[in-house]
């Protein structure tokens, strides 16, 4: 027997992500566990570029627009001048890894005291598809059309795996949000993530794999099986780091 | 029970997809917004178990463990 | 009020922590690293944050999530850092989030010089980033005036809510001279800006910060912005007039530029020559009163001095000369530097020559 209620931190309209968006789930997480955690009036949301920035118009709390790639940067202005609010930044794999992989790997290894949400979908999903560092080997995409080829392209990059080789970071996981296991587990991840910045012991990594039914060219179920026969054999769930525990 | 604000959502079925019970389908009727939306053909069956509240990325679904 | 002897760099780092800058980013490019250096110890003393960025563009986007927050953000840079910067100012300016920005100029373009230079009037009056907007442009001359422009630098940010440049050379950066420190100022929680991330003042409501907007009301934004700058045109534009009265020849040119050909002016004078100055102390807004009212039946030419070839702040000029008198220019580049007698040669040829 379950309660469950719309929450707080989102506005009370439909979000613009696509029929069957993941990053629209990615999202609600997020404000589920921000309403639990009782901090929708002490969080920031840092929104990057890309379908990410869509959260500028549902999230309901303070927010703040970033340029592409740099909300890691913005985060860490706003966390050093305001060091008692819940500050995270959400962003999408074209942005992060790509564009902002500076900026995300700089604010990793000293050790910010936010949280980043990684929302992986492996394309550039508001561009109309183009390939993303994420997309996978041998996914067709607008600037791959016959499927990504490592000997030009290279190969996705595994976010996690990057920050968890960092000395300073002190929570780095990996859920899928292809299933309702997935799902809740990404729940606890997110919960944990923002308890341990608030708690200030510093920074925070979860990376959500999620879908683009729209330029994945699929309907929404189908992206939930693609998810379990391409993407997570790749990109593997699971903590990749966790210094509260190992300590 | 169940409740689905059909103004918020847009039809992806991942709650029929991830029913335990496989007491929603998509339904007849269109929404204010053109989409399809599931219904629940069989309340009495309802668990609450909220698995389809947990899958909607609209939120669009609130699960209450009262009878309306 | 006790007098120091300092060099460029670190008193308008001091000035900016007196004038209530409680947030740093930047990354290191000579000839500006005193700031950094000097901002690293000295803001932790006052409770504020430094932080040694990535590089430039992480750096401006620091200031743009602390200036977000109300507090007084500044990074400092030297020009190629500066084009680095150049998305950051420009988000800095659509969000409506006020910063100041120092330059500390040296030769270009490209990688150019480390040496002093003054090559990026352009770059700081016309094209600070890409979308079309103005930022404010403080071109101090000694290093007393660039106290007390980086001092009160905040509150003209505050007040239009747009980011402000302080453009200075390589050698006002360097140089050291004896300067007279302002009042700390004392900024408190009634300064906590209306549309601010923080919460301190006890607000309920939510704030959205946000550097994309619907069409209307990005061109309502822009609409808005170009009547502020008009208004700064009146309000806010800061000029010397040196000598002008019965002048022949009028000189222009700000910063390092204008004290070297201040002593040509002078010289000038010692041997009869009718000429005076007008040196721009904001570049932007341009002084243009000042040259479009000049008495052309008097005014036989005007001379732009700049360390920089080819002159950049010419059109503007000539803007306001329109063709009533000859404009002659002059100048180093690439990091050689102005000198007195090339100064003084270049305008006497002018002068004395008729040319």
């Amino acid at each position: 027997m379950a309660e469950y209620k719309r929450p707080q931190s989102l506005k009370p309209m439909a979000t613009p992500y696509c029929p069957g968006c993941l990053h629209a789930l990615a999202t609600r997480l997020v404000a589920d566990v921000i309403d639990e955690l009782q901090q929708s009036q002490n969080a920031i949301n840092v929104v990057s570029v890309g379908c990410s920035a869509l959260n500028l118009y549902t999230w309901k709390g303070d927010v703040i627009g970033a340029a592409h790639g740099r909300a890691p940067a913005v985060a860490t202005g706003i966390k050093r001048c305001l060091p008692d609010r819940l500050v995270f930044t959400y962003q999408g794999d074209g942005d992060l890894a790509a564009i902002g992989l500076a900026e995300i790997m700089s604010a990793a290894n000293r050790g910010e005291n936010f949280t980043v949400i990684f929302a992986n979908n492996q394309t550039y999903g508001m561009t109309g598809g183009q390939m993303a560092p994420t997309t996978l080997i041998g996914q067709k995409s607008t600037t791959t059309p016959f499927g990504r080829d490592p000997m030009t392209t290279g190969y996705p990059l595994k976010m996690c795996e990057l920050m968890a080789v960092l000395e300073a970071p002190v929570f780095v996981a990996r859920y899928a949000l292809n299933s309702p296991k997935g799902v809740m587990d990404a729940k606890k991840g997110i919960r944990k993530a923002f308890e341990l910045q608030m708690a200030g012991k510093g920074f925070t990594f979860i990376e959500l794999l999620t879908n683009c039914p729209t330029n994945w060219g699929m309907g929404p179920i189908d992206t939930l099986e693609y998810m379990n026969t391409n993407t997570i054999p790749y990109f593997k769930p699971g903590i990749y780091k966790d210094k509260e525990s190992e300590a | 029970m169940i409740t689905i604000n059909s103004l918020m959502c847009k039809g992806c079925g991942y709650c029929i997809r991830f029913c335990p019970k496989h007491i929603l389908e998509m339904g007849k009727e269109r929404s204010a917004k053109g989409f399809f939306y599931p219904v629940n053909i069989d309340k009495d069956a309802c668990t609450s178990c909220g698995i389809c509240a947990l899958m909607c990325p609209e939120a669009a679904i609130e699960v209450s463990d009262k009878e309306a | 009020m006790e007098k120091k002897f300092m060099k460029g760099c670190e008193a308008i780092a001091e000035a900016a922590v007196r004038g209530g800058c409680r947030f740093f980013a930047g990354y290191p490019i000579t000839p500006q690293n005193e700031i950094p250096e000097y901002l690293s110890w000295r803001l932790p003393q006052v409770g504020g944050a430094f932080v040694q960025g990535e590089s430039e563009v992480a750096s401006i986007n620091m200031v743009y999530g602390a200036a977000a927050t109300g507090k007084r953000a500044l990074t400092s840079s030297s020009g190629p850092g500066i084009s680095l910067k150049a998305e950051g100012i420009s988000y800095l300016a659509s969000a409506q989030l006020p910063a100041v920005i120092v330059n500390i100029s040296r030769g270009g373009p490209g990688l150019g010089s480390i040496q002093p230079a003054q090559s990026d009037y352009l770059q700081a009056t016309k094209a600070l980033g890409h979308g079309g907007f103005r930022a404010m442009v403080f071109a101090p001359a000694t290093l007393q005036e660039a106290v007390d422009l980086t001092y009160n630098a905040w509150e003209y940010a505050e007040r239009y809510r747009n980011p402000v440049m302080i453009l200075m050379d390589g050698c006002l950066g360097a140089i050291m001279e004896e300067v007279e420190f302002p009042e700390m100022k004392e900024l408190t929680a009634d300064n906590v800006k209306e549309w601010c991330l923080d919460r301190i003042d006890g607000r309920e409501d939510d704030h959205m910060i946000t550097p994309i907007l619907p069409e209307p009301l990005l061109e309502k934004l822009n609409i808005g912005k170009g009547m502020q700058y008009k208004m700064w045109e009146k309000l806010d534009t800061k000029v010397e007039e040196f000598m002008l009265e019965d002048a022949e020849y009028v000189v222009v040119a700000y910063g390092i530029a204008a004290r070297v050909a201040k002593e040509a002016v002078l010289r000038l004078r010692e041997e009869g020559c009718k000429i005076g100055m007008v040196r721009p102390i904001t570049l932007y807004p341009f002084p243009k009163a000042s040259l479009n009212n000049l008495d052309y039946t008097k005014v036989k030419g005007v001379i732009d001095i700049e360390m920089t070839i080819p002159a950049q702040m010419r059109e503007d000029i000539e803007l306001q000369v329109k063709d009533r008198c000859p404009v002659y220019e002059y100048g180093r580049s690439g990091g050689m530097l102005l000198d007195d007698d090339g100064v003084y040669e270049a305008i006497a040829k002018i002068v004395k020559g008729g040319e």
